[in-house]
């Protein structure tokens, strides 16, 4: 880790201001990003300290939540408006990490955090097309277990390590952007991009940007009668191999609607909307579910060390779907 | 030197076979099996509370003026040489006081490899240590950094540029297994058994089993990292380390540094977890390296990547095992072959093929293993090496026969427990394993298990029971010896180098002394963790409670003659010879006739000392070669495995020890427990990331190679046959180790109970389950084709 200065933002007009310097790196909790410095495969000449901006929910009128991005991930998977209207966001939030990194990291840093790729962490030793783009991607041909099935590219198979953000995008939330050219909102579906040949782009925040807020749709049935999966190597922390966010709504034993998302499977939290079409009106059986996860999961791509994933999704997604049937049967 | 060892070990077997019991050591059952008062009790650590305050000192918190913290620099290929090499940035960088490399690293020997031979000796390879501009293996040490701060030194340790010529390496397993060497011993014994045409017996055998087992390389995660505080001064070297082998340790930095082993103090009172890792490394060479040239004391505390790098673990193995069996279950052969990675210049045995030559009564047996030289770091010492490895695959072979057979599998062991040592002959000291069977049947309620795989299902989850046999053997080191003092007011002081690793070492051998002296616990205190105190073996190998016993007990017997000479003619006891008497009511008395007793603080009053000092040692431990002598343990696991995503949950995990009698219930419930959650982490989640194109470890953080957490380990139980053996010291067999041993065995035939699906590749992770490799049509794209 190279010395930098430390800087606390009051609020959000000094974030920007100190945040818009060359070098410098907006900090919430830190749990990935000091990581990412100490082991050089960042650097930052500034930390612009954001923890202490706004970390509270707000319903608004039409009974949306807004979500500061200061709020710590313990908060909001605890918060009673979120476990009772988006059951499936307080679960993938629990399914994280661990308590003391949840007690420390922000819903802005969770979206912003990078990939668990172990050659993308081996600064001095392996070669990785997103930390030094055109260097070449040893997770080719390497350990690429934990790597993507869907939307990897020959330059980078790496997947997003968020539970939370799998949630999100099946809740389809509002990601709320401030910068110097004002404020916007992108999908959080949209956040995050494919690698492509540009491996080391990630998302689609722009030069200056920040992260203010995260909105919550207003719940639907299929929010609320929703759950959460991760399939993982041990029973808690550990990254997703595969992960599920799902919400169903059934009307007289047909579906009305599904909402699902994929996370462990790509560099972004995958919504499939595929599946989600394919079942719209159907029965809610099991073999429907199986279908439908197999239809979103016909591109996949999966690489030597993890073929066994598209199988894992597939009877995951069921799994989920006819629990969450069950329980409205 | 492994065939003269061979002639030798034989040799002296040879003659102990016709030398009575009763003249070796242990000939005579310990008393104390008789009359013991605080040991076989519940007793709480002596140094808990300190612990618990954050009172006891580790070796990265020893205080110390003027101290720079050291970081280290990692070769990134396995074989070469370092072509360029550029330290001026680093040596710019703020608070740098050296940038220690090949260059100006002072000329150091290598130390003296471990061995059985030399118990002063500590080093775990054979390679000198930053002497040349050679790299041997991937990660390598080929900079120090001293800085100020630890910060510090990491941030100048990434400024450091190196090119390498890289050459030619050995990195891959199954191409190393070409050129595999046949070692004519393992450990101390010879290494192939060829006894009673075991492939003849095989062909004809009604029922057989022929599988290839294989365990992972595996890395030493202890809570506490490497770490020592190093200083000089006045040419004395004076090293506070995290270590299990503190007298070893000083004499190997004597041999490197070209010192008087009595210049060398080391110093380890807590060592926060050791399980074979915590020897001696090149971290402290090159901290005490750096420490001269820089003329200041030094930090080292390595960093989990560091770790990972430096410090050896399990080595790898493939193992065939192959056995033959009547209709009625009897073995009629058992053949056991395989390959472990050893490199060249790597130390360690990881003796898996010792396993199956003790435990069960084979018609034929048929054993050899091979080692596969890649360039790579060398192996260590992991909680019972050897017979880990080797149980997963005997154990699992066994249930597998039994399946075949149609069989119980504890009835399979039954049929077949071995009554002596299978191979020689040799009898047991003492072994009740059926029992420890029958108790953790009973426990886990075994006959609750479905005989058939897949028949209960609870929802999605399949649920599974299995077991499985554990094993170690006994050791006791000659040479440990322990430092009674006792005063005047009935006080007794022990002393001696031994190690606190967390097992619980000063409370049991305070037990043990205050029950042999014949005093209460709390007039009993024990110091231990220190090269200038009486010289202690390593803790390893399950050896140091009997090593240390036997010395308390050697000296007890000292102090019992040297206590009648000074009562004289005038006293209770008079006439009386040492082996008369025994300790009793904080005083002696006669064996014969328990009235005639003095107390010693009678004895020192009449003849004015005011205290005695006596040291004894541990001698040749002739009863390991006559006798055969391991511990033993039955392990029983219940769990489920999803039917959706392949996921294992351990419900229930029992484990039954044969250990000789069990000397504080507490610490040893949890050191068993311990071992057991080791082993849940092999069967399940460990595994280090080699990866082979480049002999780089890949999982060097906590996040990547997988320990069990909280939630992966179940309610435990572990019980105990508490069967004295008559010929070791207490009547104890070591318990440190056995506790992983068998469990990774378990699980996988509980997760065969379940499921009907045999996973022989540790670990047994979700993606090895037959249905989650059900062939995807999409799958094996290799390389991948993207749009």
């Amino acid at each position: 880790m190279t010395p930098l200065a430390f800087h606390v933002a009051r609020d959000r007009a000094e974030a920007l201001s100190l945040g818009a310097a060359n070098g410098a790196r907006l900090i919430g909790g830190g749990t990935n990003l000091v990581d990412l410095l100490r082991q050089n495969v960042e650097s930052a000449s500034d930390l612009v300290d954001v923890s202490r901006l706004a970390a509270n929910i707000q319903e608004v009128d039409n009974g949306a939540l807004l979500v500061g991005a200061s709020m710590k991930n313990s908060a909001l998977a605890a918060h009673p408006m979120v476990r009772g209207r988006y059951p499936m966001l307080s679960r993938a939030l629990l399914a994280g990490a661990s308590a003391q990194i949840r007690n420390m990291a922000t819903v802005g840093g969770n979206i912003m955090q990078r990939t668990r790729c172990p050659y993308f962490y081996d600064v001095d030793g392996a070669r990785c097309n997103k930390r030094q783009p055109d260097s070449g991607c040893d997770a080719m041909g390497g350990f690429n277990r934990y790597h993507a099935i869907l939307g990897g590219s020959n330059a980078c198979v790496a997947t997003h390590p968020s539970d939370m953000c799998v949630a999100l995008a099946a809740l389809a939330a509002l990601v709320h952007l401030a910068g110097p050219e004002g404020e916007r909102t992108v999908p959080l579906a949209e956040f995050h991009v494919l690698p492509g040949a540009n491996p080391q782009v990630e998302t689609v925040l722009r030069n200056g940007e920040m992260i203010t807020a995260i909105e919550l749709p207003p719940a639907t049935p299929a929010m609320t009668n929703s759950e959460y999966r991760k399939v993982r190597d041990r029973s808690s922390y550990a990254f997703a191999l595969v992960s599920v966010a799902a919400g169903l709504e059934v009307v007289e034993g047909k579906i009305a609607e599904a909402r699902i998302a994929l996370g462990g499977v790509a560099a972004k939290p995958w919504r499939a909307t595929r599946a989600e079409a394919a079942l719209r009106g159907l029965p809610a059986t099991r073999a429907n579910f199986l279908a439908a996860a197999e239809e979103e999961l016909t591109k996949a791509q999966p690489l030597e060390g993890n073929a066994f994933k598209v199988g894992l999704a597939r009877r995951t997604i069921a799994a989920v779907l006819e629990s969450l049937a069950g329980e409205r049967a | 030197m492994s065939k003269l060892q061979n002639a030798i070990v034989g040799g002296v077997r040879t003659v102990l076979g016709r030398v009575p019991a009763s003249w070796l050591p242990g000939g005579t059952p310990d008393p104390i099996i008789q009359k013991r008062a605080t040991l076989g009790t519940q007793q709480p650590r002596i140094d808990g509370p300190d612990k618990v305050r954050g009172a006891a000192r580790f070796a990265a918190e020893v205080p110390m003026a003027n101290l720079l913290h050291a970081a280290f620099v990692h070769s990134t290929v396995a074989r070469g040489k370092i072509a360029e090499l550029d330290v001026s940035a680093a040596e710019a960088a703020p608070g740098v006081a050296l940038v220690m490399t090949y260059r100006n690293a002072p000329k150091m020997s290598v130390p003296p490899a471990i061995g059985i031979t030399n118990l002063k000796a500590a080093g775990n390879h054979t390679l000198p240590v930053m002497q040349d501009a050679e790299i041997r293996w991937n990660g390598q040490a080929v900079a120090v950094i001293l800085a100020e701060t630890r910060e510090q030194a990491e941030h100048a340790a990434t400024l450091v540029r190196i090119r390498y010529n890289a050459a030619q390496s050995r990195t891959r397993f199954k191409d190393g297994k070409k050129d595999a060497s046949t070692p004519d011993s393992i450990l101390i014994e010879r290494n192939r058994v060829d006894k009673g045409n075991a492939s003849k017996k095989l062909a004809e055998a009604a029922y057989k089993i022929d599988a290839v087992y294989r365990t992972p390389w595996q890395n030493h995660n202890p809570i506490e990292p490497h770490a020592a505080t190093i200083a000089w001064q006045d040419g004395q070297l004076i090293v506070h380390d995290a270590t299990q082998m503190i007298h070893a340790t000083a004499g190997s930095l004597a041999k490197v540094f070209g010192l008087k082993e009595a210049d060398v103090f080391v110093s380890s009172p807590f060592v926060g977890g050791g399980f074979g890792a915590k020897g001696m490394w090149d971290h402290q060479i090159l901290g005490a390296a750096a420490a001269k040239l820089a003329g200041r004391p030094v930090r080292v505390m390595l960093s989990r990547a560091s770790m990972h790098r430096l410090v050896g673990g399990r080595t790898q193995t493939e193992q065939r095992v192959a056995l033959g069996a009547s209709a009625d279950g009897k073995l009629t052969a058992l053949l056991h072959h395989g390959y472990a990675t050893k490199p060249r210049h790597s130390i360690c045995d990881e003796g898996f093929s010792l396993t199956g030559r003790s435990l069960y009564a084979s018609a034929s047996f048929d054993i050899v293993q091979h080692h596969v030289d890649l360039d790579l770091l060398a192996n260590s010492f992991m909680r019972a090496p050897g017979e880990t490895p080797g149980t997963f695959a005997i154990e699992c072979a066994m249930d597998e026969l039994a399946h075949q057979l149609g069989m119980d599998p504890v009835e399979l062991r039954r049929r077949n427990v071995a009554s002596c040592d299978p191979i020689s002959g040799a009898p047991h000291s003492q072994s009740a394993t059926m029992t420890a069977y029958d108790l953790g049947a009973e426990r886990i309620g075994w006959a609750r298990r479905a005989p058939a795989p897949r028949a209960r299902r609870d929802g999605e989850w399949l649920v599974g029971m299995g077991c499985a046999g554990g094993t170690f053997p006994f050791a006791r080191m000659p040479g440990t010896s322990a430092r009674i003092t006792l005063d005047a007011r009935g006080q007794a002081h022990v002393a001696s180098a031994a190690h606190e690793m967390g097992m619980g070492t000063a409370t049991v051998q305070r037990q043990h002394a205050a029950d042999r002296l014949g005093l209460p616990l709390d007039s009993v205190s024990v110091t231990i963790g220190d090269s200038r105190l009486p010289f202690a073996s390593f803790a390893g190998g399950s050896s140091q409670t009997a090593s240390l016993g036997a010395a308390i007990s050697a000296a007890s017997g000292k102090l019992a003659a040297e206590l009648l000479r000074l009562a004289g003619n005038d006293t209770p006891l008079a006439g009386l010879r040492a082996s008369d008497v025994e300790f009793a009511d904080s005083g002696l008395r006669s064996i014969d006739e328990p009235s005639r007793h003095e107390s010693f603080a009678s004895i020192f009053r009449r003849s004015g000392h005011k205290d005695l000092s006596v040291t004894g040692e541990s001698g040749p431990p002739l009863e390991m070669l006559k006798f055969s002598m391991h511990s033993t343990s039955a392990i029983f696991c219940q769990l489920r495995v999803s039917e959706v995503t392949g996921e294992i949950r351990i419900d229930r995990l029992v484990g039954a020890f044969d250990c000789g009698r069990i000397l504080n219930t507490k610490t040893a419930t949890s050191q068993f427990k311990g071992g057991m959650i080791m082993g849940l982490g092999m069967a399940l989640t460990e595994e280090t990331l080699l990866d082979e194109r480049s002999g780089r470890i890949m999982s060097t953080s906590l996040a990547d190679y997988h320990v069990p957490v909280h939630l992966d380990v179940p309610e435990i139980d572990v019980l105990w046959t508490d069967i004295p053996d008559p010929r070791t010291p207490m009547g104890a067999r070591g318990i440190g180790e056995i506790g992983t041993t068998g469990v990774a065995a378990a699980v996988a035939n509980a997760v065969f109970n379940a499921t009907g699906i045999r996973v022989r590749d540790l670990p047994i992770t979700l993606d090895k389950l037959a249905f989650n490799q059900t062939p995807e049509k999409r799958e094996a794209i290799s390389p991948p084709e993207f749009p």
